[in-house]
């Protein structure tokens, strides 16, 4: 049986080592006075100090981070409207059928999610920049927000609702005292799934970002089919170092939330 | 109470009518009319034509394949991260390299795959000659069940977790040993997981057109390339919104087919 466990254990190793990596490889010739992934020469900031003096790559930078915030925010609230909309529907198979309609994007592949996308923009006459990217954004993260919302929307017991109504509380009281503090771990589970969504897309905002706009994966895209510059890598290790702290932010925020509501127990 | 319900569903009503059924009648409108005239030239085309008919086989070909990469790499995963002590911590782990942009990971894989790069660095330790290794078609499907690997953990792990640990506890009270426990218990109740991961995964393995053209060096067609190419290359719409269309039939009957599959789960 111990054996097994080392054998569990191992596995991970390498599973873990696979993770990271390429994301390693990357951080480690950030540092490189080669210029090049292959051969390292000696330990360089240089790429570093060319990054920050990048205007345009550091507006890039802000402008992705700002329209991740900007469309998890939105979809967030969308969403969630969309998920009490759903679970309100009395009719099982009207639900059932809102459900589907709501995962359509979600099992969509992403070209068509941008072809289509730049073709509604076109007819509706849109210019292509960062609105068109910003809606698409919230559009296509609305159906994950309301698949982590709907479970817990589920558990919400109706009596402590007609208890609030009972008392005499306003439709809107409930919805701020009651449904939103009990949703709000899978809300925050939710924003954050919206916000990498936003992020981690490519596809569809190679489709509808027109010539004016950027975020940093069309960037990238547009930098890599180029080759390699150290620059990129020079970033990615702050963008490493950005993530891994919103991770540990996150994760001690719902441990805290947790032992908070083991201590209520 | 009525009124706030109404409100709440407003915005979300305006969504799907705008991202969601608007996108699909306007692919559906292009592929279908020329000049404002109905024909089905389009679709005699792409059905008539070898080049379109072996590049969906081919698309759904190493879409298979990545799914299952990916998921012979992932269950043990998941399975064994169950097992651990500080497992949400070990789970943030799995999700950190998500947040780090897919095209970063792509570029990644380029200087490691390269000529004087990492793997081949390895392979001259043991005397083997240098590989061409970017721009194969292996090495895109590597890449690609690289970046595929956390959504499919994910999904499967919190399938393992909902399984109540009183299970595996009564089946080994009543004799069964641990594979049986694995084989009898545990798969068969991760299955909703692991069809959500598969559904995760498969999808987006048809429309990784970036790295068909950044790691596969344009030698693996997917369809979702030659949607990419008939849009923002070549500029023919019509066509494009056709493999459009055809794409999105495959997604409905895969719904349909996993709806039906998630009744069988429940009996």
């Amino acid at each position: 049986m111990k054996s097994k466990k080392i054998g569990a254990k191992i596995y991970l190793c390498i599973v873990f080592l696979f993770l990271y990596l390429p994301i390693f490889y990357l951080i480690f010739y950030s540092f490189n006075s080669n210029g090049n992934m292959q051969q390292f020469g000696h330990f360089s900031l240089q790429y570093y100090k060319e990054l920050f003096a990048d205007d345009r790559l550091i507006q890039i930078v802000l402008q992705t981070f700002l329209l991740a915030f900007l469309s998890a925010l939105l979809a967030t609230i969308i969403g969630l409207g969309g998920a009490i909309f759903i679970q309100n529907i009395k009719r099982k198979r009207n639900q059932e059928l809102f459900l589907q309609f709501n995962n359509i994007l979600l099992v969509s592949p992403d070209v068509i999610i941008g072809a289509s996308f730049l073709v509604l923009f076109t007819v509706l006459g849109m210019k292509l920049g960062f609105t068109s990217v910003l809606l698409s954004h919230v559009a296509f993260s609305i159906p994950i927000v309301v698949l982590m919302i709907l479970p817990k929307l589920k558990e919400l017991p109706s009596s402590m609702i007609e208890a609030a109504y009972d008392l005499g509380a306003t439709p809107w009281r409930v919805f701020w005292k009651i449904i939103l503090p009990y949703l709000s771990s899978s809300i925050i589970v939710a924003y954050f799934m919206a916000f990498t969504y936003s992020l981690d897309d490519f596809a569809v905002t190679f489709f509808v970002t027109g010539n004016g706009f950027s975020t940093l994966s069309v960037e990238i895209y547009s930098r890599a089919r180029h080759g390699i510059s150290l620059e990129i890598n020079a970033l990615s290790t702050l963008l490493f170092f950005v993530s891994l702290l919103l991770v540990i932010g996150y994760y001690f925020m719902s441990k805290e939330k947790e032992t908070e509501r083991q201590g209520k127990k | 109470m009525k009124s706030i319900k109404h409100y709440l569903g407003f915005a979300y009503y305006i969504w799907l009518f705008l991202f969601v059924f608007l996108p699909i009648a306007l692919l559906l409108y292009q592929s279908l009319f020329i000049d404002g005239h109905f024909t089905l030239q389009n679709y005699v085309q792409f059905f008539s034509s070898k080049t379109y008919l072996v590049m969906t086989a081919n698309s759904i070909y190493y879409a298979f394949i990545i799914t299952l990469f990916t998921l012979l790499v992932s269950y043990p995963t998941a399975y064994f991260l169950t097992k651990l002590k500080h497992k949400q911590l070990w789970l943030m782990l799995v999700i950190l390299p998500t947040w780090i942009n897919l095209l970063l990971k792509a570029y990644a894989f380029m200087g490691i795959f390269s000529r004087h790069g990492l793997v081949n660095q390895w392979l001259q330790l043991f005397h083997i000659p240098e590989q061409q290794l970017l721009f194969t078609t292996w090495s895109f499907v590597f890449v690609a069940v690289y970046i595929q690997i956390p959504f499919m953990i994910l999904p499967i792990f919190n399938a393992l977790e909902e399984i109540p640990s009183a299970y595996a506890t009564a089946s080994s009270d009543l004799g069964a040993n641990r594979w049986q426990t694995f084989y009898k218990i545990t798969v068969p109740l991760s299955i909703p997981g692991v069809k959500a991961g598969v559904q995760a995964v498969f999808i987006p393995s048809l429309s990784l057109f970036m790295l068909t053209r950044l790691i596969g060096g344009n030698r693996v067609i997917t369809l979702g390339t030659a949607v990419e190419q008939h849009f923002l290359i070549t500029q023919n719409w019509q066509m494009g919104s056709t493999i459009g269309v055809v794409l999105i039939i495959a997604m409905i009957i895969l719904m349909i087919f996993t709806k039906e599959g998630k009744r069988g789960g429940k009996k």
